[in-house]
């Protein structure tokens, strides 16, 4: 039962769903916001203007779409997920054709105004077509082999593309948002347990492709897969921002080094310290205390959505909320595991701190369909 | 789609079930990155913080500031001077053909630094500030400085280099210093940081190198913060350096002006050395160069026009140069006799002009022979044969022992470059060198400082200052180290029968004062001032017994390769001895004509401590000196910089 809730046993209209939003979320999503803000105050010299001055405007637009879809009916959204789908897949089609390359792979296409990552929709589009089919299929039918192999389907397509872009880091979270939301809709463990196996296997296989005419992935990918293994192979070479981020981390300590006094940020040993490294300034300037309470501001994100999710009977709210709590979760989880050297350099952004203008606009319409689904829940339990 | 609300709530529960678990995994996930953050940010935090450090904390060395070095007066004779430059710095300028165009206009610059700092400033990285010119005016600097604006990332910049106001003088003494190359790197055992800054200056020759250690000096060192890219943010702090060690020389800058103006078209060398103390108060060696050629880098043109001189500017010849001594070495033979009594002091030698020997003659200079001779005639009149009498019945061991004690044959430790120990002949020396058995014979060429002997100016004026006093005088060059004055150590008296010594005094001053010396012309005439010495004519070549009876072809009829070495030493005043030189002039011809004016010039120089008055001279010479020493291109004396004695 939300606190906000006050006897009302129908789905409420009109103004009224203002007051029956997940406020909560929202207030926590402000919270990191605002973690955001001052780190790209930071991390800019102290000049507000340059980052994080754009980063609140686009975070205020995307209060106001987030609300937006928020107030809009939850079947509304059911009912578009398949075109959604279709029209991240076209976009992605498109920067196939027409993207812009950036920072060595093709990946956004330039709508004057800002650059939109088709990538970035699709992951949304992607939970929100499997949510889809999972309220639309029964019960009984989730774990039969065809039932499941459709949304394998769903989610090997867009991966494709991606992977071709390429772009290992959205990829990874293509596929793992996606299982995570099949999971949710109560597919076997068993497929669960035969996919970690065959990605094993996968591992092997693209190890053993290596220097041969089928490799599978591009040598700079291996080589960020060698020196996350040993930074210290190569430390003024590629190794160079593993080992450079865990210095900054590390001699944070417990309090941090002070607002602007992080050595290794002020002083550019930490590199694209305003995006995918800037929770490595965070970590170095307000120490663990800084890190772990945003760590922990995530988590009740996280535990918020859980909540929202387990209280609506709407199988299609049910899993969007999950899917869309573990997107977020799937991009704070592999920024942090980089930046603190559990996982290779894949070029993942911390989920409203790091500057960006499609993810962050996403994210949030992601949000928005979550309090869709909570406004509109079904609460005939 | 329409389905049982039975279902709906079973998928609801599946849903519910699975939901819980997927947050179990992630709040799992979610400790692990805590506990990953607590292991790095609490544990392992001091050695995160001590790598920060590493990266953002740089050392630079600061270059201490080169000793400088005086003469005895306290006037300077290696400085350091403010250098003037023009800096770049690349990332400052918008067009950088354009601001060097402008440039061009301002200051005259060398294209080929041009061009080499150009290259430099495109290798390295574009903050670091490139040296485009060296060594400017103050007007071009000023020049650079108005025009500022117009000049973006150009500055003019200020730095201190060596500077030798006292120039060729020096040359040999003090030598130069220059950029540390790769060969100073191998041959240097030196952990100095220092020298790993790139164009660090270190000495070359002479005291320059030789006192190097003394006269660098200690590095201090700062602390930077630096970026990634290695900018310099800020200074964290700073030692200052140890500056080096001022040295105080024993050479009179005037006196040394005055020997190298005096020397100046001759190849030649002298010594002047304080007869009391030891100091070496001139050592000239003609013709010199400009060590501030070295300093900047010298061209291969200027270094091939100073290597190809026959003159051989870069010798040094007064300690470096080795000579058979002629008559000079005279003295020697004469004490060497007397000592070992083989000799009575006034015992007789007929002299017919040679002398006929294991079957070969050797001669006399004078052809006619000088009669019957006694040592003092034998002296001042230079007889030869006398002196083959004498140095056969002493036998060659005796007469290299006393050559020992005066000085010859021995290197003196003195922090010039290439000292060196000459040759006092003996049966061991000829059996060590040259594996060979003595012949009688070469005793005889010996004797008159001919055959294997060889000696340097330095050592002739030691032996000198050792005759005139009858004390081991031993030379020194440094006067006092850092405002402390060295100890003097007073020179022990020789092992030699004073009587002895007194004959050969008298003998020398005849040399010089009586009727028929052989330096009569060059006799000082003001009282107290007079002088005693002894030429020397060293031939380099055998002459033939086809020549000989040609007739001995006349040295100014030879090429100058071929010509006679002129050599004199001597010392003044005679009762009272105070400074003794020794000059060689390198195929000059005889010493009484090419050697002995030049030294009692120098000579007098030093007694006078300036340009000797006319009076000094013999009344009939007076014209002719007047004229010479007014046509001398003598500095006037140079007042003292400052008191270099430090308390």
């Amino acid at each position: 039962m939300s606190y906000l809730e006050y006897k009302v046993q129908t789905i409420p209209t009109g103004a009224r769903k203002i007051l029956h939003a997940n406020w909560a979320v929202a207030l926590l999503l402000t919270a990191v916001a605002c973690v955001g803000f001052l780190m790209l105050t930071s991390v800019a010299g102290g000049d507000a203007s340059r980052w994080a001055e754009p980063q609140m405007k686009r975070f205020a637009l995307g209060l106001v779409v987030m609300m937006a879809v928020g107030m809009v009916p939850i079947w509304f959204w059911r009912n578009m997920a398949g075109i959604a789908y279709l029209g991240a897949f076209g976009l992605l089609l498109l920067v196939e054709f027409f993207g812009t390359v950036g920072m060595g792979a093709q990946r956004w296409i330039d709508l004057g105004f800002m650059r939109l990552q088709p990538s970035e929709v699709m992951k949304i589009a992607l939970v929100m077509i499997l949510a889809a089919y999972y309220d639309w299929l029964p019960m009984a039918k989730v774990s039969r082999p065809f039932w499941v192999l459709m949304p394998v389907g769903l989610i090997l397509l867009p991966t494709a593309l991606v992977l071709k872009q390429p772009d290992l880091g959205t990829a990874i979270l293509l596929v793992a948002g996606g299982g995570i939301v099949m999971f949710c809709a109560g597919v076997s463990w068993w497929y669960f347990i035969a996919v970690v196996a065959a990605g094993v296997g996968l591992v092997a296989a693209i190890f053993s492709s290596r220097g041969t005419d089928w490799q599978l992935l591009k040598d700079y990918q291996f080589r960020r897969i060698d020196t996350f293994l040993d930074p210290s192979t190569d430390p003024l070479g590629a190794g160079y921002h593993i080992t450079q981020s865990k210095i900054a981390l590390g001699s944070g300590g417990w309090t941090g080094k002070g607002f602007m006094q992080g050595t290794q940020s002020r002083l550019n040993f930490l590199p694209e310290k305003h995006t995918d490294f800037i929770f490595t300034t965070l970590a170095e300037e307000f120490g663990f205390i800084g890190g772990f309470s945003l760590l922990i501001l995530y988590g009740l994100i996280i535990l918020f959505c859980v909540a929202s999710a387990v209280q609506n009977s709407d199988r299609f709210g049910a899993l969007l909320t999950l899917g869309v709590a573990a997107t977020l979760f799937l991009f704070f989880a592999v920024n942090m595991s980089m930046v603190m050297g559990l996982a290779p350099v894949v070029g993942v952004p911390l989920p409203l701190v790091s500057f960006g203008g499609s993810a962050m606009l996403v994210l949030m319409g992601a949000f928005g369909l979550v309090q869709s689904a909570h406004i509109h829940r079904s609460r005939s339990r | 789609m329409k389905r049982s609300s039975k279902e709906n709530e079973e998928s609801a529960g599946l849903v519910t079930r699975r939901g819980l678990v997927l947050a179990g995994l992630q709040l799992g996930f979610m400790s692990i990155l805590g506990l990953r953050m607590r292991q790095m940010q609490v544990e392992e935090a001091d050695n995160y913080r001590l790598l920060a450090e590493e990266n953002r904390v740089n050392m630079r060395l600061i270059p201490p500031s080169r000793g400088i070095i005086y003469d005895r007066n306290g006037v300077s004779i290696a400085t350091n001077t403010q250098n003037y430059r023009i800096v770049i710095v690349r990332e400052d300028v918008p067009d950088v053909d354009e601001t060097i165009a402008k440039l061009r206009q301002l200051v005259l610059l060398d294209e080929d630094e041009l061009e080499k700092s150009l290259r430099e400033m495109y290798r390295r990285s574009p903050f670091v500030p490139v040296t485009l010119a060296d060594r400017l005016t103050w007007e071009d600097v000023a020049e650079v400085a108005v025009n500022a604006p117009a000049l973006p990332g150009v500055t003019p910049d200020v730095g201190l280099s060596r500077e030798y106001p006292l120039g060729a003088d020096f040359a040999h003494i003090v030598g130069y210093v220059g950029p540390v190359s790769d060969y100073d790197l191998s041959k240097l055992t030196d952990p100095d940081p220092l020298l790993q800054i790139p164009k660090f200056q270190i000495g070359k020759i002479g005291v320059e190198t030789k006192l190097e250690t003394q006269l660098r000096g200690q590095a201090g060192t700062k602390r930077i913060e630096v970026n990634a890219a290695g900018r310099v943010m800020r200074e964290l702090g700073r030692e200052e350096y140890t500056p080096g060690t001022d040295l105080q020389l024993t050479i009179d800058h005037g006196l040394q002006n005055f020997a190298q103006a005096r020397l100046a078209n001759e190849s030649a060398g002298a010594v002047v050395i304080d007869i009391e103390t030891g100091d070496l108060v001139a050592m000239a060696s003609s013709p010199s160069f400009d060590p501030e050629l070295f300093v900047r880098g010298i061209s291969t043109t200027n270094y091939r026009s100073l290597t190809e001189n026959k003159y051989r500017p870069l010798f040094n010849k007064a300690v470096q140069g080795l000579y058979p001594p002629g008559s000079t070495f005279k003295m020697m033979t004469g004490l060497a006799a007397l000592r070992h009594n083989v000799i009575g002091p006034k015992e007789t030698v007929w002299c017919p002009g040679h002398m006929a020997f294991g079957g070969r003659r050797f001669h006399c200079w004078k052809r006619g022979g000088h009669g019957w001779v006694d040592l003092d005639t034998a002296i001042t009149q230079s007889c030869d044969v006398y002196f083959y009498e004498a140095a056969q019945r002493t036998g060659i061991d005796n007469l290299a022992a006393l050559c020992h004690e005066f000085g010859l044959g021995e290197r003196f430790d003195l922090p010039v470059s290439a000292v060196r120990e000459g040759i006092v002949p003996s049966t061991k020396w000829k059996a060590q060198v040259r594996g060979e058995q003595w012949f009688p014979g070469e005793t005889l060429n010996t004797a008159i400082g001919q055959g294997d002997v060889l000696t340097s100016p330095l050592q002739l004026a030691v032996m000198t200052a050792r005759i005139a006093s009858g004390k081991a005088v031993v030379p020194r060059l440094v006067k006092s180290i850092n405002g402390v004055e060295q100890s003097l150590e007073q020179a022990d008296p020789m092992q030699i029968n004073s009587s002895h010594l007194r004959m050969i005094q008298q003998a020398m001053y005849n040399v010089s004062n009586g009727r028929r010396g052989t330096a009569r012309r060059s006799r000082i005439v003001a009282e107290g001032m007079e002088m005693a010495g002894k030429t020397g004519t060293s031939q380099v070549r055998n002459i033939t017994a086809a020549e000989r009876a040609r007739g001995v072809v006349r040295n100014d009829q030879l090429p100058w390769e071929r010509r006679d070495h002129g050599l004199f030493v001597g010392y003044a005043p005679f009762d009272k001895p105070k400074y003794a030189i020794s000059l060689i002039v390198e195929h000059g011809g005889g010493g009484s004509s090419a050697a002995a004016p030049p030294a009692r010039d120098i000579l007098l120089y030093a007694l006078y401590g300036d340009v000797p008055p006319i009076e000094a001279y013999p009344s009939d010479q007076r014209e002719r000196i007047k004229t010479m020493l007014a046509e001398l291109p003598v500095r006037p004396r140079q007042q003292p910089a400052k008191t270099p004695s430090r308390a």
